[in-house]
């Protein structure tokens, strides 16, 4: 897939992720996974983008006698879900019209 | 690789990095680390399932404003033994000149990106004078009691308003391009700094 459209779209799965509750790393990873994998090492820039977009918030909570990071939606973040699935409903009609014709060019 | 281990090479690698981006990238990968062990894996495991610190160290520093970037790459690892000074100070008619033609290079890139792109716009401009030139000096002509002349000068005005539509939208996909294209280059350049980094 073009990198930077995956980019932008794990940007909103991950707040997908914590949109019905502040959630952690791990279990961001976990929640994603059944629908698309991503690594530890993908998640973490991702995370500092959004934070730094001010589309979350971190704070640190103590878990088993360590410090764990929750990250926490901000009303930016929830509109940024929204602008995403309005967005969508373009991109589909454009699948749309680009499928139509259907029989000629269905296998390249 | 244990835990510690890992860790301690991941800090190597983003040796230069402030001590804030540091401690932030050490605590998430340790929590990630920690979560998964939590999860039933044993110590080793978890530490070969979140990456190698070479990969992740790409992917952190390929993140980072190229400003910053720079900054940690030429902050040194170790103090620097004197002869090593003496070197740098011996070198410098040569490095000096060296770095002075790079930057020289770089900001000439950029000038010439923004010149493309500022004639462009000025040409629009220019034709969009010429238009509202031509369909304004139907008035003067006229009062100046050349009436035919007045007419043809406000044809051509129609005309090159039409054209100043044309080449407005061409210019607007034009600078899109152009900006596409130097943000593709500037990463490319930022690219080989990492890669060279991740070999190490």
């Amino acid at each position: 897939m073009d990198i930077q459209l995956k980019r932008g779209l794990l940007d909103v799965c991950v707040l997908a992720a914590i949109k019905d509750g502040d959630s952690y790393g791990y279990q961001i990873i976990k929640d994603m996974k059944p629908y698309v994998e991503i690594s530890e090492s993908t998640l973490y820039p991702i995370l500092r983008r959004l934070e730094g977009a001010e589309l979350l918030t971190v704070r640190n909570a103590e878990h088993n006698g360590r410090l764990r990071k929750y990250y926490h939606i901000t009303p930016l973040g929830l509109t940024r879900i929204e602008e995403f699935k309005e967005e969508w409903k373009e991109l589909l009609s454009i699948y749309e019209f680009v499928t139509k014709e259907g029989v000629s060019d269905e296998q390249e | 690789m244990n835990k510690n281990e890992f860790l301690a090479e991941l800090k190597e690698r983003l040796a230069g990095l402030s001590e804030t981006d540091m401690n932030q990238s050490l605590d998430y990968y340790t929590e990630m680390i920690d979560d998964r062990m939590e999860d039933g894996l044993s110590e080793e495991e978890a530490v070969a399932a979140v990456g190698t610190p070479g990969e992740i160290a790409g992917e952190i520093l390929g993140e980072m404003p190229l400003t910053k970037l720079v900054k940690a790459r030429v902050k040194p690892k170790h103090r620097m033994a004197a002869w090593e000074v003496v070197l740098l100070v011996l070198g410098s008619p040569i490095w000096f000149s060296l770095l002075i033609v790079l930057f020289a290079v770089v900001f000439s890139l950029y000038i010439s990106f923004w010149a493309v792109i500022i004639s462009l716009w000025a040409t629009v401009l220019a034709l969009g004078a010429a238009a509202l030139a031509g369909v304004f000096g139907l008035f003067t002509t006229i009062a100046a009691g050349h009436g035919w002349a007045g007419i043809a000068l406000f044809g051509v005005g129609v005309f090159l308003a039409g054209l100043t539509i044309f080449a407005y939208y061409g210019c607007l996909y034009a600078t899109k391009g152009i900006w596409f294209l130097g943000k593709k280059l500037f990463r490319s350049v930022k690219g080989c700094f990492i890669r060279k980094e991740a070999v190490r």
